[in-house]
């Protein structure tokens, strides 16, 4: 019983902590499971691996980690600890938001934000680009997506499960190693 | 509780549609860019947020503690029908990659190596990121064209990504900046 608490505490205060996404508290994410559970490094770059393919938002990996602690329950009670605390907050900004619509300092505040907020995906962008883009191959497919994406109608899902395709057929057929 | 703008025309939003539409981008989503989606789906597919509406929300979300892509679905469904909407949007979001990523973690326990998988899976990654520099282009509109906005787009980027401050520290500094510039002159 008191691993589930200790679950509960530990991510329900990465929650918290976790601001600009779960990429930030990443090493802190780390360093507490490394001590608290006995979870390796590799383990844990091999969670975030998972998760990172995963569909859906990339922090879900969490959830194997209450699993290997403390199995389903555990699963559970990380996705309640990791998610509502956070969710809740940002529901309630959300209402404050709402409550200062007709306030003019709100249009200020929001255009000042706007290019920042920009930055900030700009900055998501080169992290990840970082991650995935690896070679050649994989430059020329994001910058073909990009095309495909701005410039045509074609669903986003299906450019996406194209890359893959072509770096694979490419990969097999065009580049034996 | 709720504010006019949030209850006017919005009631014709299901809440099976709202969980639903969330619940394909969870599913849809291999590789990442999940913001991407989101705004497809907000402004051009169901046309529930203005572009608008949209930066106002991104903002929040990315403001405050917590996943953006989690902190949007549950302010776009706020907006769109109150507390269930959060709910609905939120776990439809969610919860396929819930189970996908049980049904891994518990598959490959061990075993990580499949070279055919991590063919496609970087094929994926690559054009996921592609996806999300093409939205994040889109996303910027006329703020690309504009020097003041060039500037401290450059200037948020340089800290974040190049200095690699924390995103608080990002933000104190750069917020009082921005508001400053975009004054309202009196």
């Amino acid at each position: 019983m008191s691993l589930l608490v200790q679950l509960a505490l530990t991510f329900g205060l990465l929650s918290i902590l976790a601001v600009g996404g779960g990429t930030s508290v990443l090493p802190e994410m780390q360093s507490l499971l490394a001590q608290q559970f006995d979870i390796a490094q590799t383990e844990f770059v091999r969670i975030y691996s998972i998760g990172q393919v995963a569909p859906g938002p990339n922090m879900l990996m969490v959830l194997i980690i209450g699993f290997k602690v403390a199995g389903l329950i555990g699963a559970g009670v990380v996705s309640l600890a990791f998610f509502l605390p956070s969710s809740i907050l940002c529901f309630y900004a959300g209402r404050l938001w709402s409550h200062f619509a007709q306030n003019p300092w709100r249009r200020t505040v929001q255009n000042a934000l706007e290019p920042i907020s920009i930055g900030l995906m700009s900055s998501g962008v080169y992290a990840v680009a970082k991650a995935s883009i690896v070679n050649p191959m994989t430059l020329v497919l994001a910058l073909c997506t990009v095309y495909f994406i701005l410039r045509t109608k074609i669903n986003p899902v299906f450019v996406i499960l194209g890359s893959g395709l072509a770096f694979y057929l490419f990969s097999r057929f065009l580049m034996p190693s | 509780m709720s504010t006019d703008n949030q209850t006017e025309g919005k009631a014709s939003v299901s809440l099976h549609d709202l969980f639903l539409q969330f619940l394909i981008i969870g599913s849809v989503s291999f590789g990442g860019g999940i913001i991407a989606y989101e705004r497809i789906l907000l402004i051009d597919k169901r046309k529930w947020l203005s572009p608008d509406e949209f930066m106002g929300y991104l903002a929040i979300s990315q403001t405050m503690p917590g996943l953006n892509s989690v902190n949007l679905a549950v302010l776009a469904g706020d907006h769109l029908r109150g507390f269930w909407g959060a709910v609905s949007a939120s776990l439809g979001l969610i919860l396929p990659g819930s189970l996908f990523v049980l049904l891994i973690g518990i598959a490959y326990t061990n075993n990580n190596d499949h070279p055919l998988a991590n063919l496609f899976l970087t094929g994926i990654a690559a054009g996921a990121c592609g996806l999300l520099a093409a939205i994040t282009y889109r996303i910027g509109d006329q703020h690309w064209r504009h020097l003041k906005s060039v500037i401290i787009i450059a200037f948020t980027f340089g800290l974040m990504s190049i200095a690699k401050l924390s995103l608080p520290l990002v933000l104190l500094i750069m917020a009082p900046i921005s508001i400053y510039l975009y004054r309202p002159n009196p």
